[in-house]
């Protein structure tokens, strides 16, 4: 702050209120509409306070789902999510921190090319050649798999570009001492660069998990089974009724479900998730 | 570059291969078969595929569902863009004016980065929903008859509000960063001079925030135009009569709904031409940075 201009700053409160709330509005009446019965949407008006049903659309949803719209438990399809972010998000770490330490510590004939090869998945996002992946994935027979789910999308270029970014950094004394002291290229790898990035791992993690569990397009595509349904994807086969109005209170609890833990990773690693966020756009 | 490297021949091949291994399987066989399709035409059994040059990329440009898409790719990406930086450098500004609040601030408002496009696709799909939505009603008082599922326009604003809410948290954090990489002596030097906020919000904090600007534009572009293909799909479905089909929508329509293996190809190529292009600006902008 420059000087004290009082009317500015309360007008700047202002602006910042009213955005904490539109961005806050859609979340807010989706947890409302969660808490009410299934009649409270029929009459009209629309419910603006929690109701009385909260327990009882969390606890329906979580164990038995939506029959009606073949979609499995939501705790299931939660649990098929955790294990694909999971999935994705570390193993894009482990195959990117292990390229960028052949990149950035080895001198090798085509290595220039190496790194064009991996340069490319940055520019190919899934959206963009979904039917030919489409069809590779199923002449490998790993549609309804979580190795379908996962190993396509665990190519990255942006995690490669970031080991190599803070090994870059790192001294060249570090390498010198190790090897005096007789350590191997793996040693040093395990004992001096996995420890020294440890940081920026975890960072990573966070970024990469909201990613994972946020996939949509692939998981539609890849699971026809039910049990493979992952939440953000099955959110909407429940959503899409055919005749009739959709079970609201029942999809904004789905809704609910499927932002509480990435949103929880953000709140909670705030620190760890602007590092992140930050660091993988460099 | 490294002074001290070790001197193993085959061992960097071993840690590249799982990377390299999935990058050609997922990425570069199906990219390479997207552009030989695109070049092919299969016939109404899909048993045999004969080589017809350009003419997809031609049936393509002379489609007026084509040049329709293309135009509403174009208009949904920039009115996210918009909508999405306008109001996030609105809340960065206003965030930096605080000293002691600015954290509690700064939380409340990144949170929306966490949420699935496809879930913020349903959330406003409830909200604007004409017969339970909040915002209808709202709108009704003031004599607006909101319909998304007849009017095109309405169903614009609707994947456009439900894209850029996302997306504000994203370009927040990045204006603030931004902000606090300007000298503080700059717009001291500027108030003792006797310029106002507003003048120096123009003339000082706008131009120097550029970079930071210009890279958002890119990335928001990118955003808009390929990851909101869960807000569509999740809302409008590309209607009423395509006024939401933007060009990534299509892709995945004619190729799997509409089974045009050939025009979607075509399409792809298309595609991955305009994100190719659109990388090679960003890390041009990387390299040398947009600087006064």
């Amino acid at each position: 702050m420059i000087e004290n201009r009082p009317g500015l700053n309360a007008l700047a409160h202002l602006v910042l209120i009213l955005g904490v709330v539109v961005v806050a509005l859609p979340v807010w009446v989706a947890f409302v509409a969660s808490t009410h019965g299934p009649t409270d949407f029929m009459s009209g008006t629309v419910p603006m306070w929690p109701g009385p049903h909260l327990v009882e659309n969390y606890a329906k949803m979580l164990d038995t789902g939506l029959s009606t719209s073949g979609t499995p438990p939501v705790g299931w399809m939660m649990f098929n999510s955790l294990v694909m972010a999971l999935s994705i998000a570390l193993g894009k770490i482990a195959i990117s921190i292990l390229s960028a330490f052949a990149i950035v510590y080895f001198r090798f004939p085509l290595r220039g090319l190496a790194f064009w090869c991996i340069f490319v998945t940055l520019m190919l996002p899934v959206e963009v050649r979904i039917v030919p992946t489409f069809q590779v994935v199923a002449g490998l027979g790993l549609l309804n798999s979580y190795a379908g789910l996962s190993i396509p999308l665990i190519a990255s270029a942006t995690a490669t570009f970031l080991f190599r970014q803070v090994f870059l950094t790192m001294p060249d004394e570090l390498v010198e001492a190790a090897r005096i002291d007789g350590a191997g290229p793996m040693k040093f790898f395990r004992d001096i660069l996995l420890p020294l990035s440890r940081t920026n791992m975890a960072a990573l993690f966070v970024i990469l998990f909201i990613y994972g569990w946020n996939q949509y397009l692939w998981p539609l595509l890849v699971t026809t089974s039910s049990d493979y349904y992952t939440i953000v994807a099955g959110i909407k086969r429940l959503a899409d009724v055919v005749d009739g109005l959709p079970q609201w209170h029942l999809v904004m609890a789905t809704a609910v479900l499927a932002m509480l833990p990435p949103v929880a990773v953000v709140i909670f690693m705030q620190k760890l998730f602007v590092k992140g966020l930050v660091e993988t756009e460099k | 570059m490294k002074r001290t490297i070790f001197s193993n021949q085959l061992l960097p091949w071993l840690l590249l291969a799982p990377q390299l291994a999935i990058t050609f399987i997922f990425f570069l066989w199906p990219a390479g078969q997207a552009i030989k399709q695109s070049f092919l035409r299969e016939d109404a059994f899909g048993i045999n595929s004969s080589f017809v040059g350009l003419a997809n990329f031609t049936a393509l440009l002379d489609s007026p569902e084509y040049l329709n898409s293309l135009k509403v790719t174009a208009v949904f990406a920039i009115s996210v863009t918009v909508v999405s930086m306008g109001v996030a450098l609105l809340l960065a500004v206003a965030v930096d004016r605080m000293l002691k609040s600015s954290r509690t601030y700064t939380t409340l408002l990144v949170w929306p980065y966490a949420v699935a496009p496809a879930v913020a696709g349903i959330l406003w799909w409830f909200i604007f929903n004409p017969t339970v939505g909040v915002m209808p009603y709202v709108l009704e008082v003031i004599g607006y008859d909101w319909n998304h599922i007849s009017s095109k326009t309405d169903a614009m604003i609707l994947v456009v509000i439900a894209s850029a809410w996302k997306q504000i948290s994203y370009n927040f954090l990045f204006f603030v960063a931004g902000l606090q990489a300007i000298p503080a002596s700059m717009r001291e030097a500027a108030a003792i001079d006797g310029a106002g906020p507003v003048r120096r919000f123009f003339d000082i904090t706008f131009p120097l925030l550029s970079p930071t600007t210009f890279f958002l534009l890119v990335v928001n572009i990118v955003y808009s135009m390929f990851e909101t293909f869960a807000v569509i799909d999740a809302t409008t479905e590309g209607g009423p009569a395509q006024a939401t089909n933007i060009m990534v929508y299509k892709v995945y329509f004619d190729g799997f709904i509409g089974q045009n293996l050939g025009s979607s190809a075509a399409q792809s190529v298309i595609l991955m031409l305009i994100v190719i292009s659109l990388t090679v600006i960003q890390f041009r902008w990387v390299e040398k940075k947009v600087e006064y």
